[in-house]
C-alpha cells in the first residue's frame, strides 16, 4: 500500500509535466486542426537550450524557462507561418501532420549534428534531495517541476478565460466560420495559438532535462505519450488532456512498481486501446462525425 | 389514404447540449403517400431525418417502419429494409463517374465485391434511370463538375438505385432553377404513382400544397399540426409559426 | 471500363520485364543493393496506397506490420529449420496471410476512430509494436535482436532478394489495379469521398475497409518479411522504423497517392537519391536533416503528387488542343 500511494504521488507529478505539454498540443489542434508531431521534439529542443544554459552559463532550469519559452515560441509563430499556412488545400490536416514529422526529424538531425547522441541531464545541486512527508518522499526537482507546470497550465487558463485573444481561441476552435464572420483575424489567432501551444512544449521541455536524461532521439517515446494524451482526453480539449496526463502518469507508475519497470510505459497503450473501445472520441472529445 | 403507416416515430426527443432540437415528435408516414414535413428554419426537420435514418441516436422515442420497430437505427441496415434518404446539402461521391455514384447504391452481397466494378446490369439500370432524370449525356463525366442543381438530381437519382419502399427527401428544390423544380416534382409524382412513399422537408408552400398530402407543420421541434394541406394552411397556429408573431 | 487495356498491358509488362531483367544486365553489388531498396519501398508505398491511398484513412501504422513480418522470418528460422536459400521465400506468402488476419482485430479497434485520430491512433501502434519487440524478450530477444543465419547464394547475393522484392511489389500493383476495377473499389473510393454518404447508401464500410486493411498489411508484412531475411539481424529500432514508415508514406505523396503508379514512381524517384546520400553520409543527422528538407518541399509544392500533377497538365493541354469550353477537365479520373 505504501509503495502504491508513493507511486501515486510520484504519478501526479510527473502527469503534471505531461498535461502541460499535452495541452498545448490539444490546444493547437482545437485552433487549427493541425497535429503537431514536433511536439516532442521542441520539448527536447527546450531540454537542450536549458541544459546549454545551465552548463555554460549557471543558469537555474526553472529560471531558463524565461528564455527558452519566448524563444520557442518565435520558432512556433515562424513555423506556423512559413510551412503550416501555406497549406490551403482541403488534405491541409494530413498534410501538416506529415510536415510536423518532418519538422520533427529536422530537429532530431540538427541536435544530433550539435550534440551527438550522448544522454545529457540537467544536474542542479537540488537534483537528488527530497522531502518526507508523512513517510513519503517527494523529489524536490519534480514537486518544483508541478508546481511550474501548474503555474503556466493556469496562466494558460486565465489567458483562454479572461483575454479577448482568448475568447477569439475559444470562438475559433468552436466554430471556425461563424468566428471569421465575428471579425476573429484567423491568420493572426492561428500563429499565436501555434506559438503558445509549443511554447508550453518550451516550458515542460526546460525542466524535462533536470527530470530524465535525454538525447536527440528521445522525442519519439514523448509524442507518443503525448499523443496518447490527447486522444484519451478527447481531440481538442484541453481539460481532457490534463485530466488524461494525471490519470496515465498515475497508471504508468503504480504499473511499475506494482508489475514491472518495462512494462510501464505500455500500460498508456492499453488504456488507450480500452477507452477507444468505449468512448473513441475520448473523454471530452466530439465525435467525428460530418452530417 | 387511410391505409397503414409505412414508418411512425413516437415521443422522438434530441437535444445537442442545451439545445432541444426536437422535442417528443409524434408522427407517421401512410403507405402510399407523398407526406410532406414542413416547419421553420431551425424547427427541426432536418434532425427528425437524422434521428429516423440513423445517423443521429434519438434521446428518447421509438421509430417503427414497415410494422417492426427499429431498436437501433442504423443507416446501413435501414437502407436494406428499405429506407432510404436525401441530404438537404446535396451529398454526392464527387471523384466518382455519374454512373459509379448509381452503381455504389446497389445492394451486392459480399462474394460480388472481386466482380468489376460495373456489370452489364448495373450499367443498363444506371443508365435507366440517368435516363429518366435526364442526366444520360453526363454519364461518364465526374460528379463533382456537375452543377448544385444536377447534383440534387443525381442524389435523388441515387437513392431509387435500390428500389426503396420509402424515401426521405431532405428540401429537394432548394437552391434549383425552376425548370428542375418542375422536372422533380414530376419525378415524385411518377415514383409515387408507382408505389414508392415519401417524406419530402419542402420549403416551397405552393408545392407542398400541390403535391403532398397529409402536412405535418414542426415548430421548435414539437409537432404543430397534421393533415390535409388545404385546413393545414388555414391553421392559425402554422401561420403564426410562420409570421413569427 | 474494361478490365484488360492493350496500353495497360503494355506498361505492366513493359516496366516489369524491365525491371525483371536489371539485375541480370547490371551486376555490380551495390547497385542492385540499391535496387532492392528501391523495389522495398516501392513495395511498402503501393501497399499503403491501397489502403489509405483508396480509403483516405491515413495509416501511419503499416510499419509496425513491416516489422512483425522481418520477425515472423527471422523467429520461423529459430525453431524450424526450413533451409536457407531460396526456401524461405515460399514462407512469405504464409506470413502475409497469418500477419494480415491477425491485423484485423487490431483495424477494427483503430477504425473506430476518423480522420486525424485515425491517424494518430495508428501511428500508437507502431509505437506500441516497437515497445513489445523491446519487452517480449522471450520471442525477439529484445535489444539484442533475431539472427537469420546467412544464407549460401553462390554469387549475386543480391540479385534473389531484389527478384523476391520484384515480385511482391509485383503482386501489390496487382491487387492495386484489381480492386479498383472491382466493386470493393468502388466502395472504397465512395467512403474516401463521403462515408457517411456511403453508409446512407447501405454501403457496408467496415467490411469494405477491413478487407482493404487486411491486403495492405498482408503484403506489407510479406516485404518485411523479404527485408529481415536480407539483413541477417533484426532488431526492435530498425524493424518498426517511424523512418521507414514515413518514407512509404512520403513516396506515396509524392508519386500521388490513390493513383496506381503513383507510389512506385515516387519511390524510384526517392529511394535511390535516398540510398546514395545514405552511403555518402552515412545514417547520420545530416542525413536526417536532408530527409526533412525534401519531405516538406515534396509537400509544400507539389501536395498532390506527380501524376495527378502530369496527368492536369496533360488534360488541360488536350483541352486547350479541342477546345470544348463546356466540358472541365476531369483530372483525378486520368491518374487511376
Ligand atoms: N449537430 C448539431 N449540433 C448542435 N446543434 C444542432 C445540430 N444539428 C442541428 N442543431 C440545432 O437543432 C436545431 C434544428 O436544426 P435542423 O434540424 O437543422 O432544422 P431544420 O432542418 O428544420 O432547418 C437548430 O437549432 C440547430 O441549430
Ligand atoms: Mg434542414
Amino acid at each position: 500500500m505504501h509503495l502504491v500511494v508513493q507511486a501515486c504521488i510520484l504519478g501526479v507529478l510527473t502527469g503534471g509535466v505531461y498535461a502541460l505539454m499535452a495541452s498545448g498540443l490539444t490546444l493547437v489542434f482545437g485552433v487549427m486542426r493541425v497535429i503537431n508531431v514536433a511536439q516532442g521534439a521542441l520539448v527536447i529542443l527546450s531540454a537542450y537550450l536549458s541544459w546549454a544554459l545551465f552548463t555554460h552559463f549557471q543558469v537555474d532550469p526553472f529560471l531558463s524557462v524565461l528564455i527558452v519559452a519566448p524563444l520557442i515560441f518565435a520558432l512556433g509563430v515562424g513555423v506556423q507561418l512559413v510551412f503550416i499556412r501555406s497549406l490551403r488545400s482541403e488534405q491541409a490536416e494530413e498534410l501538416s501532420l506529415l510536415i510536423t514529422w518532418a519538422l520533427a526529424l529536422g530537429i532530431e538531425g540538427v541536435l544530433g549534428a550539435v550534440y551527438e547522441t550522448t544522454y545529457r541531464a540537467t544536474n542542479t545541486s537540488y537534483a537528488n534531495s527530497a522531502w518526507t512527508i508523512f513517510g513519503y518522499q517527494v523529489s524536490v526537482v519534480r514537486a518544483y517541476a508541478f508546481g511550474l507546470c501548474v503555474a503556466v497550465l493556469v496562466l494558460l487558463y486565465l489567458l483562454l478565460a479572461r483575454t479577448r485573444f482568448g475568447r477569439s481561441v475559444r470562438a475559433t476552435v468552436q466554430n471556425p466560420s461563424s468566428a471569421l464572420l465575428l471579425g476573429v483575424n484567423a491568420d493572426r489567432v492561428r500563429a499565436l495559438a501555434f506559438g503558445i501551444g509549443v511554447s508550453t512544449a518550451a516550458a515542460a521541455g526546460a525542466v524535462y532535462g533536470v527530470l530524465y536524461p535525454f538525447n536527440p532521439g528521445s522525442h519519439y517515446d514523448l509524442i507518443s505519450r503525448l499523443l496518447s494524451i490527447v486522444v484519451l482526453g478527447g481531440l481538442g480539449s484541453v481539460a481532457g488532456a490534463v485530466a488524461a496526463a494525471l490519470m496515465m502518469g498515475v497508471v504508468e507508475a503504480v504499473v511499475a512498481v506494482e508489475i514491472s519497470p518495462v512494462w510501464s510505459s505500455f500500460s498508456y497503450f492499453v488504456v488507450l486501446v480500452a477507452i477507444l473501445l468505449l468512448r473513441p472520441q475520448g473523454f471530452f472529445g466530439a465525435r467525428e462525425r460530418t452530417l | 389514404m387511410s391505409s397503414a403507416a409505412l414508418l411512425t416515430a413516437e415521443g422522438l426527443t434530441k437535444r445537442f447540449g442545451g439545445v432541444v432540437a426536437v422535442e417528443d415528435c409524434t408522427f407517421s408516414v401512410p403507405t402510399g403517400t407523398i407526406t410532406a414535413l414542413v416547419g421553420p428554419n431551425g424547427s427541426g426537420k432536418t434532425t427528425v431525418f437524422n434521428l429516423l435514418t440513423g445517423y443521429l441516436r434519438a434521446d428518447a422515442g421509438t421509430v417503427a417502419f414497415a410494422g417492426r420497430r427499429i431498436r437501433r437505427p442504423d443507416p446501413i441496415r435501414l437502407y436494406r429494409a428499405g429506407l432510404t434518404r436525401t441530404f438537404q446539402q446535396a451529398r454526392i461521391f464527387p471523384d466518382l463517374t455519374l454512373v459509379e455514384n448509381l452503381v455504389v447504391a446497389i445492394q451486392q452481397p459480399w462474394r460480388t465485391i472481386v466482380c468489376r466494378a460495373i456489370g452489364r446490369d448495373d450499367r443498363s439500370r444506371a443508365f435507366e434511370l440517368l435516363e429518366e432524370f435526364g442526366l444520360v449525356q453526363l454519364a461518364e463525366a465526374r460528379a463533382g463538375s456537375l452543377s448544385y442543381g444536377q447534383k440534387k438530381l443525381l442524389e435523388f437519382a441515387t437513392v431509387l438505385m435500390a428500389e426503396p419502399q420509402l424515401v426521405l427527401l431532405d428540401e429537394p428544390t432548394a437552391g434549383v432553377n425552376p425548370v428542375m423544380v418542375a422536372a422533380i416534382e414530376t419525378r415524385i409524382r411518377e415514383l409515387n404513382a408507382r408505389g414508392l412513399t415519401f417524406l419530402v422537408v419542402e420549403h416551397n408552400m405552393n408545392l407542398v400544397m400541390r403535391l403532398c398530402d397529409p402536412v405535418i407543420v414542426l415548430d421548435h421541434g414539437t409537432k404543430l399540426a397534421e393533415g390535409r394541406p388545404a385546413d393545414v394552411r388555414n391553421d392559425a397556429r402554422v401561420l403564426d409559426a410562420y409570421l413569427g408573431a | 471500363m474494361r478490365w484488360i487495356t492493350p496500353g495497360g498491358l503494355l506498361r505492366g509488362g513493359g516496366v516489369f520485364g524491365l525491371l525483371a531483367a536489371f539485375p541480370f544486365v547490371e551486376r555490380t553489388d551495390w547497385i542492385v543493393n540499391i535496387g532492392v531498396f528501391t523495389l522495398m519501398y516501392a513495395g511498402l508505398a503501393t501497399a499503403w496506397n491501397l489502403f489509405s491511398g483508396y480509403t483516405g484513412y491515413i495509416s501511419l501504422g503499416q510499419a509496425a506490420f513491416f516489422g512483425i513480418g522481418a520477425y515472423a522470418t527471422g523467429i520461423t528460422f529459430e525453431h524450424i529449420s526450413i533451409g536457407s536459400g531460396y526456401r524461405p521465400f515460399y514462407a512469405l506468402p504464409l506470413i502475409g496471410l497469418a500477419v494480415g488476419l491477425v491485423s484485423v482485430p487490431v483495424a477494427w479497434v483503430a477504425l473506430r476512430t476518423r480522420a486525424m485520430t485515425f491517424a494518430i491512433v495508428t501511428l500508437m501502434l507502431l509505437f506500441i509494436v516497437q515497445q513489445l519487440a523491446f519487452n517480449l524478450r522471450s520471442i525477439t530477444h529484445g535489444s539484442q535482436g533475431v539472427a537469420v543465419p546467412q544464407p549460401t547464394f553462390a554469387s549475386n547475393f543480391d540479385r534473389p532478394y531484389y527478384l523476391a522484392m520484384l515480385s511482391v511489389l509485383a503482386l501489390a500493383m496487382l491487387i492495386c489495379w484489381y480492386v479498383r476495377r472491382s466493386k470493393l473499389g468502388l466502395m472504397l473510393l465512395g467512403i474516401r469521398d463521403d462515408e457517411e454518404k456511403a453508409r446512407g447508401l447501405g454501403v457496408r464500410v467496415t467490411g469494405a475497409k477491413l478487407i482493404a486493411w487486411a491486403l495492405s498489411v498482408g503484403l506489407t508484412a510479406m516485404i518485411g518479411g523479404i527485408w529481415g531475411y536480407y539483413l541477417f539481424s533484426i532488431y526492435p529500432e530498425s524493424a518498426v522504423d517511424p523512418l521507414v514508415m514515413i518514407g512509404a508514406v512520403l513516396m506515396a505523396f509524392l508519386g500521388g497517392k490513390g493513383t496506381l503508379w503513383g507510389p512506385m514512381i515516387g519511390a524510384f524517384v526517392l529511394v535511390p537519391a535516398q540510398q546514395w546520400a545514405l552511403t555518402s553520409y552515412g545514417a547520420t543527422r545530416l542525413y536526417l536533416i536532408a530527409y526533412a528538407g525534401v519531405f516538406v518541399l515534396v509537400l509544400l509544392l507539389l501536395p498532390r503528387g506527380i501524376v495527378p500533377s502530369l496527368a492536369d497538365l496533360v488534360s488541360r493541354r488536350r483541352f486547350r488542343a479541342t477546345d470544348r469550353p463546356d466540358v472541365r477537365p476531369t483530372v483525378e479520373r486520368v491518374a487511376s
